[in-house]
Order: structure tokens, then C-alpha cells, then sequence
């Protein structure tokens, strides 16, 4: 199995000569299995210039969605496939808990005539949709794919990909740990400790000993401090993550809008420095780099 | 349940609303890009069909949980506030229980009682060393034990007032005027619901048998030990003029009668007054 970057960045797109070097389309993840299968870990405008590379040829492709925020789905309607009649497209995601609609829904709402030029029932493309149950694998050729509920203020399912060839693969999506409402005097407090140790138990076991954990870290520890609840990982809780899960990479993405190339590589440079020696690799997350696992 | 149609129920109960107070309190609550998300919770777990809506959608099969959440809390855990926030005011968007309703029913009266279960049997939990896990639980069986009862005011409203007044005039038990005049009572009604909303079996199990024979869980026992505590200290008021004295397993359990158990617990206004603090 083998992956590739085409958009590592959060919230929007960012263009222009500050980005160039980790770019500047926002999260898309190309997956190439033992079975040579195209997997897309969610559809945001890095999933653009994937289409371009795909050629005449007929296409299926397998997009996976995280969560239906907008630098997840934008790239969707730009989803060059969709357009002609000899390509099959699979579109998967999670039940919204609030519209209690799956992830058509995300299509459905892009392609209206007021946003978009083209309508829903204009794509030629085969279109499945498929709604994921968390903790039900999914087989696509040679990959096995879990879904894992992750907290995000939108339902946001972290994906693992085991494929035959021995490689694996987790990444979160958006993702923030779930803290502690209360303080520590608040009768409330030791019963919501309970829960997140519990909750945390089962995603940790998720992730469990993958080669390659893609997190979500927005934010440094100070920076933080004023976004804590927005739904977004640390670098330092991704190490920890990495860490506690002996994860044998880690990929850190989601780079926040506001970050130029040298703001990200001096932040890296502080994060490895308090990291210290770890039994685990760290990146940062570039457009356009491939990673191949075994 | 044999006199009244289960369809029409359901799809009735799905588009309850939520009484006055926590709708406006969400109202307001989620206009506020800064609001505590703790009063968020607060104000989800002391509506009763609020607490539902979440609990029917975190227990359906979509979102992978190992065992049933019976807790609010742990239902914010798992899906995050923003969401279980969007749950609740999708509830809010349906409007406000009417607080004058044909039934009779005082709306405000059944809120204080079922507030104030959940809170005794939350309390009775601990007074058993039920772990602080499972204590939120207890409170939501509490919450939602007379749920049927509020499905009944507005979906049966006319028959209603005749049964709440059999029960006054006979001085019976409220259950059995239901018997008699509907041929169902609240308890399977409510277990009806919960059964068809996925809730945890102990959940189910709860709401079934608060009033007959019930078998002998420490859940069981606690909520037929709130429920009437706060009948017999007329905290608020759900219909029911008969209070029961406990059944000789639940007695062995808490090592006292009804009366020995009140007194054990001393002063309970407490209660009954964080209860209104979050009605009025």
C-alpha cells in the first residue's frame, strides 16, 4: 500500500509563494492498494489535481469522507469523473446524527443550481453511496477499512486501512480529544473522566500499531489555549497519540490557513526538539510527496 | 397495547416538543458562540424529550457503540457537544409544550416530579455504591420513568382527563385507571417507546416495571424508591394520588421502609429546589 498527499491544509485553501513548499489545497490523501485500487481519504480541493493525473481510461474510485465540512467536500463537484458515463464512483461516509442523512446529502447540497453550474442529475458517472457503520470493516480489494466515530462539532469518522500486503494505515480526519467539561470539584467531574477513558480506550485500540497515523494538528500548545473546543488536534496530542497507539509514523496535517512554509518548519523544529527521541518517525504532511508502506 | 394504535403513536411522539423552559434556554444557549457547554448539557438532561431525541439517536446502530448510553454526558463524549447541541434544537425547532393542555395535565407539576426522581434515584445510587459511571444513568430513568404519561396528555387528551380523574375520584392508583379506561398504562407505553428507540435494556426494563411487580434490579429498586419519595413529599405532581409503600426486596435493599428511608435522608428540599430552579 502507498499514499500520497494532495492537499494537507485545514478550513480553506491557501495559495501563493508562502505555501508553496507543504501547498496549499486543503485535505485530500491518495491510497493505492495491493490490489491497485484508488481509495481517496476525503475530497477537499487537493482532489482536483488527483483527477488530473488519473487519464482517459475508466475509472472507479473509492472517496472515503471524514466529516462533510467544507475543506473535506469542496473538491467533490470538481471530481472530474463524475462527469463521464464510463466511470463508477463510490462515495462513503457516516449517518449525520442531526439531518439523519447520509453522505449523498453532501453532493446534493453542493450541486444546486445556485452554487453550481451543474446539477445533481447531470453527473454521468455510476454514483454509489454507501453509509458506514463505525466499527463494521468494509472490504475494497485488498484493503480492509474500519470506520471509528472521532470527536469533531460534526460527526467525523477517522478511517483504518489494513491491506493484505501487511501495510496499514489511520487517519483522523478532524479530530480533537475529548475533554473534561467540569472541573475537578464539579460532582460531574470523576463520572466524565470515566467516559472519556473509556471512549479513549476504544479509539486508541483503533489506531493500534499502524505504520502510518495521519492526525490532525492544527495548533500549537499555546495557540491552543483559545481554540481549545473548535474540534482540532495539538502537535504535542498527536505525538502523544503516535505514542501511545506505538504508531510506527507520523504524518502531522491539517496545517492551519495562517501558517507560511518557514512558520510551519520552525514550529516542526520546536516539536521535535521537545519531543525528544521517539521509537517513531515525524513528518509533516506535503502536498504532492508519496509515502509507500512495506 | 390493545386500545391504542402504535403507529400513530410513535410517529406522534416523534414530533413532540420540549417544554417551555429548555427550549428557551437553548434558544439563547446556542445563540452564544461562547456559551458553557456545561449549561448546554444541563439544560438537554433536564428536558425529558430532549434527553430522548439524544438517546434514540446515539444508541441507533450508526454510530458504533459497544454498549447503549443511558447518560447525556456520555452521549457529549462520544459525538461531541456541537452535535448533541444540533440534536437539541432540532427538538426546539418543533416549538414548546403547551402548558395548559386539554388533559388537564399541569405540564410544570409532572417536570418538578420527574426532575425530582431523577435526582433521588440518581442520589439512592449512590447511597448503594453504584459506580459514578453509572449514576448519571439512574438519573435519566428517573427523568424518563412517566414518560408515557406526558405522551398521553397530548396524544390522548380528552380520555386522558377522564382517566387522571378516575384516579382522583377512586383514589386509585394511576396505572390502574389507565387499565381500566385505556387498557395500557404509562409504564408499557414508555417501554413501548424505549423499546422501539433502541434505549438500553436495563432502560427499558426500568420504565416497565416501576410500578408492578418489578423485578428486583438495583436500578429497579432505586427508581421505585424515588418515585415515591418525591410523591409522598409532593414534589411536583404526575397524576398519581396513591404513594406505595416499598415491596419487601426493595425495603432489604436500603435496610428501612419508606418512611425510615425519607427520614434517613434527611433534609430533601434541596432537591425539589435545584428541580424549580431549572423549571421556572
Amino acid at each position: 500500500m502507498k499514499f500520497k498527499f494532495w492537499g494537507v491544509r485545514g478550513s480553506i485553501p491557501t495559495p501563493g509563494p508562502n505555501t508553496v513548499e507543504y501547498g496549499g489545497n486543503t485535505t485530500c490523501i491518495e491510497v493505492k492498494n495491493a490490489s491497485n485500487d484508488l481509495l481517496i481519504l476525503d475530497a477537499g480541493t487537493g482532489i482536483f489535481a488527483l483527477a488530473q493525473t488519473l487519464g482517459q481510461a475508466p475509472v472507479v474510485a473509492h472517496i472515503l469522507i471524514t466529516h462533510t465540512h467544507w475543506d473535506h467536500i469542496q473538491g467533490l463537484p470538481f471530481f472530474l469523473p463524475l462527469l463521464s458515463a464510463q466511470n463508477q464512483i463510490h462515495l462513503y461516509g457516516g449517518m449525520d446524527p442531526v439531518t439523519q442523512q447520509g453522505i449523498e446529502r453532501a453532493l446534493t447540497v453542493q450541486l444546486q443550481y445556485s452554487y453550481f453550474p451543474i446539477i445533481e442529475s447531470q453527473l454521468k458517472a455510476e454514483v454509489h453511496y454507501h453509509t458506514l457503520r463505525p466499527g463494521e470493516a468494509l472490504q475494497i480489494g485488498s484493503t480492509k477499512i474500519t470506520p471509528t466515530v472521532l470527536n469533531h462539532p460534526v460527526l467525523n469518522l477517522g478511517y483504518r486501512l489494513d491491506d493484505s500486503d501487511g501495510g496499514s494505515l489511520f487517519f483522523t480526519g478532524d479530530y480533537e480529544a475529548p475533554c473534561n467539561l467540569y472541573s475537578a470539584d464539579d460532582p460531574d467531574y470523576v463520572s466524565n473522566q470515566q467516559f472519556i477513558e473509556a471512549r479513549l480506550r476504544e479509539v486508541h485500540a483503533a489506531m493500534r500499531g499502524v505504520d502510518a497515523l495521519i492526525v490532525d494538528s492544527s495548533y500549537t500548545d499555546a495557540e491552543y489555549v483559545k481554540k481549545a473546543g473548535w474540534g482540532h488536534g495539538t502537535y504535542g496530542a498527536a505525538l502523544q497519540l503516535a505514542r501511545q497507539v506505538q504508531a510506527k509514523k507520523l504524518f502531522l496535517t491539517h496545517h492551519e490557513p495562517t501558517r507560511s512554509d518557514r512558520e510551519l518548519e520552525a514550529i516542526f523544529r520546536d516539536v521535535l526538539a521537545k519531543a525528544g527521541p521517539t521509537d517513531f518517525e515525524i513528518a509533516l504532511a506535503r502536498e504532492g510527496v508519496e509515502h509507500v508502506l512495506r | 397495547m390493545t386500545s391504542l394504535d402504535e403507529e400513530q403513536l410513535l410517529a406522534f411522539v416523534d414530533k413532540m416538543p420540549a417544554f417551555r423552559g429548555s427550549v428557551q434556554r437553548l434558544l439563547v444557549l446556542a445563540a452564544d458562540l461562547d456559551a458553557d457547554s456545561r449549561e448546554i448539557v444541563q439544560v438537554i438532561e433536564t428536558d425529558p424529550l430532549m434527553t430522548v431525541k439524544i438517546l434514540k439517536v446515539i444508541n441507533s446502530p450508526f454510530y458504533g457503540l459497544a454498549q447503549k448510553i443511558s447518560s447525556v454526558q456520555r452521549a457529549v463524549v462520544h459525538l461531541g457537544i456541537n452535535t448533541i447541541k444540533n440534536l437539541a434544537l432540532s427538538v426546539a425547532a418543533i416549538g414548546v409544550l403547551p402548558s395548559q393542555n386539554q388533559a388537564g395535565f399541569d405540564t410544570h407539576a409532572f417536570l418538578l416530579h420527574s426532575l425530582t426522581s431523577a435526582a433521588l434515584c440518581k442520589l439512592l445510587a449512590e447511597r448503594l455504591n453504584v459506580s459514578s459511571m453509572q449514576s448519571s444513568d439512574y438519573f435519566v430513568a428517573g427523568l424518563l420513568h412517566d414518560f408515557g404519561k406526558i405522551v398521553f396528555a397530548e396524544f390522548i387528551p380528552a380520555t386522558y382527563k377522564q382517566v387522571l380523574h378516575a384516579a382522583r375520584a377512586q383514589e386509585i392508583n394511576l396505572f390502574q385507571a389507565e387499565l381500566d379506561l385505556l387498557g395500557t398504562d404509562h409504564s408499557r407505553a414508555g417501554k413501548l417507546l424505549a423499546q422501539h428507540w433502541g434505549l438500553a435494556d436495563e432502560l427499558i426494563e426500568a420504565i416497565d416495571h416501576h410500578h408492578s411487580e418489578h423485578r428486583h434490579t438495583q436500578l429497579g429498586d432505586c427508581l421505585f424508591a424515588a418515585n415515591q419519595i418525591s410523591k409522598k413529599l409532593q414534589f411536583g405532581f404526575a397524576g398519581n394520588p396513591v404513594v406505595d409503600e416499598l415491596p419487601p426486596g426493595t425495603a432489604r435493599v436500603f435496610g428501612m421502609n419508606l418512611e425510615g428511608l425519607i427520614a434517613d435522608l434527611g433534609d430533601l428540599s434541596p432537591i425539589k429546589n435545584e428541580a424549580l430552579a431549572f423549571i421556572d
